[in-house]
């Protein structure tokens, strides 16, 4: 079973690897050879570069936008409000309902907005940053949820708060330390959707990764694969980092929490 | 709601605090009904009362981590009702295990150091000083996860202390323990408290726990003060109905009241104040204040004994079938078995009346 799922999760990875690093057909052999040649010519397609470059500011803006509104929120709805909760969960969860198109469509009139009265700024693919910060609420949501239901966090602030920390040095001295497996999984979550994203940022006309890779894709194919090879690899590297470093500190807690008298 | 005079406990640096009327609703629910209590520097208060009580809910609204709708705080003479809790000065111990899971207990005792901008070496020291005082001073590089149960209370207590607070709050901070480590830490809480001579408000639902480390305890019921006073006057002369019946085990034996005594079983006893004052009544009796001895043909049988150490609780069954509960040193129950029977005497100490 083991053995079926990771064929079927890795044989297109092997496969995007094999028709990316295509040669040239030997004129005399007549045989493929294998050659790095697609993955060098990346540099040599601005539009991709700048694709690449916009859709990780992207990434990095979304991330740091989504963690400011999230983290504050969900740590002041459990520690002051927390008949709120289920309201707050509604919330973040109502993008996972809504279609792609059917957020575009609605909107499509403030970009368009934007577009026209912030002049270079409305134009630029960092305003995506916006509507990627709610396409990533459902699933940096839960990444953090968990990690809040796993420590005392309503009593960690008010011993932070008896010992006289205020609400912001609560928040990241105390609570953000504890949850930081949560934290940087919704991070790793956000950058991976970002990275992603093809449906809004082509419907809205600007030139992401994904969407210059669709482009790429129709005038040479080995780059487009290439690019997105590397992009898998580097989610994947993203992925492996978190699993290995973040979750000490949501452990301790757990485990402390969990600990008999 | 009855009181006594506050007496300071302890010759230290304590502050007064005083609740003026507090009020406190959660929706329709009165947590706090009123309650007033005056507390002496260096004093340690225990309120005792049964969950929902309001005594959680006072205690938080002291340390500022809840309000009151009504009513006034005081500490030290200055009035902090509205001060946010990080700006009041207090420690507290909670009932869950509070430490900062990413800290040391070092750094979990210093951490208040800190945010007051103490210098490294000096919270080091004083983080040190504390943990050595709990008795854990060779435990400061552990994580929370790394101690006991017993052990994580201890540098909760010693965070506490760090700050040098106006007032220590410990809100039901050995419930979590088992019996032998809850004994051990309660007197070492105590002896802690009577060396800093801090002011103490100590919440609990345990009356042996409150008992043995109040100067007073405070009893309360649905948001209100029963009683408050040394626990040997709380045990001995409950004011109410309630504190007769919450604190300690009684016995309720049916009687009449005539001209301030209650006749129980052919034995007249003095009436606590607040009794009954005339007619039948019902007595609430501690059971270290009944006696019974070996005697053929009196109806009462020995039910059933239980030894608990230097004391034996026995259970007498009456000819009417209600069962007492007296309790004496072991030595004088050797003669007693199950099936003995027994005339039933009482002390003559006074005891609370209920009016049919």
């Amino acid at each position: 079973m083991l053995v079926a799922v990771l064929a079927y999760l890795i044989l297109p990875l092997i496969a995007m690897l094999e028709f990316s690093t295509r040669g040239d057909v030997d004129p005399v052999t007549k045989a493929a050879t294998r050659s790095l040649q697609s993955y060098a010519a990346i540099f040599s397609y601005p539009n991709l570069v700048d694709g690449i470059i916009a859709s990780l500011e992207i990434a990095a803006l979304t991330v740091v936008g989504m963690l400011a509104i999230l983290v504050p929120t969900m740590v002041w709805t459990v520690v002051r409000v927390p008949r709120m909760r289920r309201v707050v969960e509604f919330l973040c969860l109502l993008p996972l309902a809504i279609p792609a198109i059917v957020i575009v469509v609605g909107i499509a009139p403030i970009y368009r907005f934007i577009g026209q009265h912030l002049g270079p700024l409305g134009a630029s693919p960092l305003t995506l940053t916006f509507i990627d910060i709610i396409l990533v609420l459902p699933y940096s949501y839960r990444a953090i949820d968990s990690s809040l239901r796993g420590i005392d966090t309503a009593t960690l602030a008010d011993a932070a708060r008896s010992l006289g920390a205020s609400w912001p040095r609560t928040i990241f001295e105390v609570i953000v330390p504890n949850i930081r497996g949560g934290v940087l999984s919704a991070a790793v979550l956000g950058i991976a959707l970002v990275l992603g994203e093809f449906t809004i940022s082509s419907l809205l006309s600007f030139n992401t990764v994904q969407v210059v890779i669709y482009l790429l894709g129709k005038r040479d194919p080995f780059v487009s694969v290439a690019v997105s090879l590397l992009a898998l690899v580097f989610a994947f590297v993203l992925l492996f980092v978190i699993s290995r470093f973040a979750p000490g500190a949501d452990n301790r807690a757990q485990r402390a929490a969990e600990e008999p008298a | 709601m009855t009181s006594t005079s506050p007496t300071p406990a302890a010759a230290g640096h304590g502050v007064a605090v005083v609740f003026e009327e507090m009020h406190r609703w959660y929706g329709p629910v009165h947590a706090l009904d009123g309650l007033s209590i005056d507390i002496a520097p260096g004093e340690l208060i225990a309120l005792l009362g049964p969950s929902g009580c309001g005594k959680t809910t006072a205690l938080r609204a002291l340390g500022g981590l809840d309000v009151v709708d009504q009513g006034r705080i005081l500490v030290d003479g200055k009035d902090m009702t509205t001060v946010p809790a990080n700006k009041r000065n207090m420690g507290i111990v909670f009932q869950a295990y509070s430490l900062f899971p990413n800290m040391t207990a070092r750094d979990n005792v210093a951490y208040g150091l800190r945010l007051r901008g103490v210098d490294a070496d000096a919270r080091k020291k004083k983080a040190d000083d504390m943990l050595d005082l709990v008795g854990l001073g060779k435990q400061t590089t552990r994580y929370p996860h790394q101690m006991s149960g017993g052990q994580q209370q201890r540098v909760a207590l010693a965070r506490a202390l760090a700050i040098e607070p106006k007032v220590l709050l410990l809100d039901e901070p050995l419930s979590a323990l088992d019996a032998k480590v809850r004994r051990q830490l309660r007197e070492e809480i105590r002896r802690i408290q009577i060396m800093v001579g801090i002011t103490t408000l100590f919440v609990t639902h345990d009356q042996e726990e409150a008992l043995a480390m109040g100067d007073r305890v405070g009893v309360m019921s649905q948001g209100r003060l029963e009683q408050i006073a040394a626990p040997a006057e709380l045990y001995d002369k409950p004011k109410t109905r309630f504190v007769a019946e919450f604190v300690g085990l009684t016995n309720r034996i049916d009687g009449t009241v005539e001209a301030g005594r209650i006749n129980l079983l052919g034995t007249s006893l003095p009436l606590l104040p607040g009794s009954a004052t005339s007619g039948h009544a019902t007595a609430l009796v501690r059971p270290e204040s009944i006696r019974l001895a070996a005697q053929t043909g009196s109806g009462a049988r020995v039910a059933a004994i239980s030894f608990l150490g230097s004391m034996c609780r026995v259970q007498a069954a009456m000819p009417s079938g209600e069962i007492l509960i007296a309790q004496m040193a072991a030595s004088d129950f050797v003669s007693l078995q199950p099936g003995t029977e027994v005339s039933v005497s009482f002390l003559p100490a006074p005891v609370f009346a209920i009016a049919d």
